[in-house]
């Protein structure tokens, strides 16, 4: 293959302003982080109130949250992203649309809503499928002993669930990273959109994705060691719900 | 060893046919005499160079010119069976699809630039254009300065945005420079009033307004903030390939032909909704009409 491979392009100065390329391509990680993160805590706090919505005892809360979730989970991402880059803001009011659209960071934080909404759907799902999968029980008993609605999620159900479902969290907190790289089609200039404008500049397309897959590889495997210990530290020893048993295998 | 045997059975028949045969053929030459086909990597939508008409085939400007090559390595190599297959390529999979062999020619609206001459070879300069932006006509933006403190769109990774982010930093122009990721997607930006100007370089811009909804709406600047050289992207070290396609190119300058091709894409309505871009042809590209360069450092062109 008639490829000049050339890593030292790393350290040559990058043409958009003074720096190398490496700096380039680290300013976008910082930028992939930002997003994955804000888009993480949307996810988590809409995913929580979608999943437990989905397991109360009133079927028109059941209902919208169903619709919620079909909306959300059933668009794909980029279309999302682009509805509510392009098309939300002409839907409101002029004023409303212009302040909008001359937010500085507007592409940050549409993203970053995009992601989180996107993700809030499975997020809500899982929940949900960790409540199901608790015993009938807990839920009469919960209520047998007196226990409100939110008692009951509070202290009895949620914490259950959520241990059950922690290990497949850590995939879509993963996936949550992975997909700020959709956002370089609103102009946010994350990760890959810097690996992009990298390889537009240089030429040099091998060096720049590389770095950028070793860096995404690199958070993605802080994010799940970080998750492992997370789940160690919550488990409930002796418990077949709620995480990795004890020593010796499941119980 | 099969190789070198068909290389000999082509070179002999060169010899045979009397055409400059005492060179030996190699690089993409002797691939193309080898396999018999010639790839041409081409852009989807790089109005008016290289992009698909209404039958999904690949037209333009730059399409044109590279039919005139295969034209002459068919000449060269004596071979009129020599196949032309056409393949879309991006930005980010052109260099390596042209690095592994797969295609042989990028014809397209790539800028040479000295960077870039690192990994690959450009032909002589097929076309220069200028940065310049588009605005909507109501906002009354003429120069560069009209800009300050307003939010500017451009296609990340190219050379415009980095022009416009210099300028900005040496003038303290106080821009907020927004990439998008494709020319259209800009375009986008400047209609729904997210950015107030969209730079780029100014044949696309023209492409943009022409297919429009409302073309007398927008206004391409006077001013330019600098110069592309567009040329054909070649394989890299290959001297023999491009001293052949750079002569296809001066001998169509030399040629009566180039005005009508020039005309073709520029001046006359384009498949497949027979849009007109209507630009009269620059100073700058007249120069390299007459004196034809493969220089990617855009002094030469001024």
């Amino acid at each position: 293959m008639a490829y000049q491979w050339n890593w030292g392009v790393l350290f040559a100065p990058s043409p958009d302003g003074g720096h190398t390329y490496l700096q380039t391509l680290l300013d976008g990680l910082g930028v992939t982080v930002k997003t994955a993160a804000l888009a993480w805590l949307i996810a988590l706090a809409m995913g929580l109130v979608v999943g437990v919505a989905r397991t109360l005892p009133y079927r028109k809360v059941q209902a919208a949250t169903a619709v919620y979730v079909e909306v959300f989970r059933n668009i794909p991402l980029i279309v999302q992203m682009f509805l509510w880059y392009f098309v939300l803001p002409e839907l409101l009011p002029t004023r409303a649309g212009d302040w909008i659209k001359q937010l500085p960071d507007a592409s940050f934080y549409t993203a970053a809503l995009a992601i989180g909404m996107y993700m809030s759907a499975r997020i809500g799902e899982q929940l949900r499928a960790g409540i199901e999968a608790l015993p009938k029980g807990q839920r009469n008993a919960g209520l047998a002993l007196g226990l409100t609605l939110p008692q009951l999620y509070w202290h009895v159900l949620l914490p259950n669930a959520l241990r059950t479902v922690l290990p497949t969290m850590t995939s879509d907190c993963l996936n949550t990273i992975k997909n700020t790289s959709v956002a370089l089609t609103i102009g946010l200039a994350e990760l890959t959109a810097q690996a992009h404008a990298m390889q537009e500049f240089s030429f040099q397309v091998f060096e720049a994705f590389l770095t950028a897959t070793m860096a995404y590889l690199a958070l993605n495997l802080i994010v799940i060691v970080v998750m492992r210990a997370l789940e160690y530290k919550l488990r409930i020893p002796g418990r077949a719900v709620g995480g990795r048993a004890a020593k010796g295998g499941r119980a | 060893m099969t190789i070198s045997i068909k290389a000999s059975i082509a070179a002999f028949a060169i010899a045979m046919a009397g055409t400059a045969a005492a060179q030996q053929l190699d690089g993409t030459l002797k691939k193309v005499a080898d396999t018999g086909t010639i790839t041409i990597g081409h852009r989807e939508t790089s109005i008016p160079f290289s992009y698909y008409d209404g039958n999904q085939k690949p037209v333009g400007y730059s399409i044109d010119i590279c039919e005139r090559i295969v034209k002459a390595v068919r000449a060269r190599l004596n071979r009129s069976d020599i196949q032309v297959k056409y393949l879309p390529v991006t930005s980010a999979t052109r260099i390596p699809l042209m690095g592994n062999g797969t295609i042989d020619l990028e014809c397209a609206s790539t800028s040479n630039t000295l960077d870039r001459q690192q990994q690959v070879a450009f032909s002589v300069t097929t076309f220069v254009t200028g940065n310049r932006f588009l605005s909507q006509k109501s906002a009354q933006l003429r120069s560069i300065d009209d800009l300050k403190g307003k939010v500017v769109a451009s296609t990340s990774g190219t050379a415009n945005i980095r022009q416009i982010n210099e300028l900005n930093e040496t003038r303290g122009l106080g821009m907020r420079i927004v990439p998008v990721k494709e020319h259209a997607e800009g375009f986008l930006m400047v209609e729904t009033g997210r950015a107030s100007a969209f730079v780029m370089d100014d044949i696309l811009l023209y492409g943009l307004i022409a297919n429009a909804k409302q073309p007398d709406r927008y206004q391409v600047s006077e001013e330019s903030l600098s110069i592309e050289p567009y040329a054909i992207m070649l394989r890299r070290d290959d001297p023999q390939f491009k001293a052949l396609v750079d002569d296809t190119i001066k001998a169509l300058y030399a040629s009566g032909e180039f005005d009508a091709l020039y005309d073709r894409w520029y001046r006359s309505p384009l498949p497949p909704k027979g849009i007109n871009l209507n630009v009269a042809m620059s100073e700058a590209l007249k120069r390299v009409v007459a004196k034809p360069t493969d220089s990617g450092d855009p002094a030469a062109y001024r």
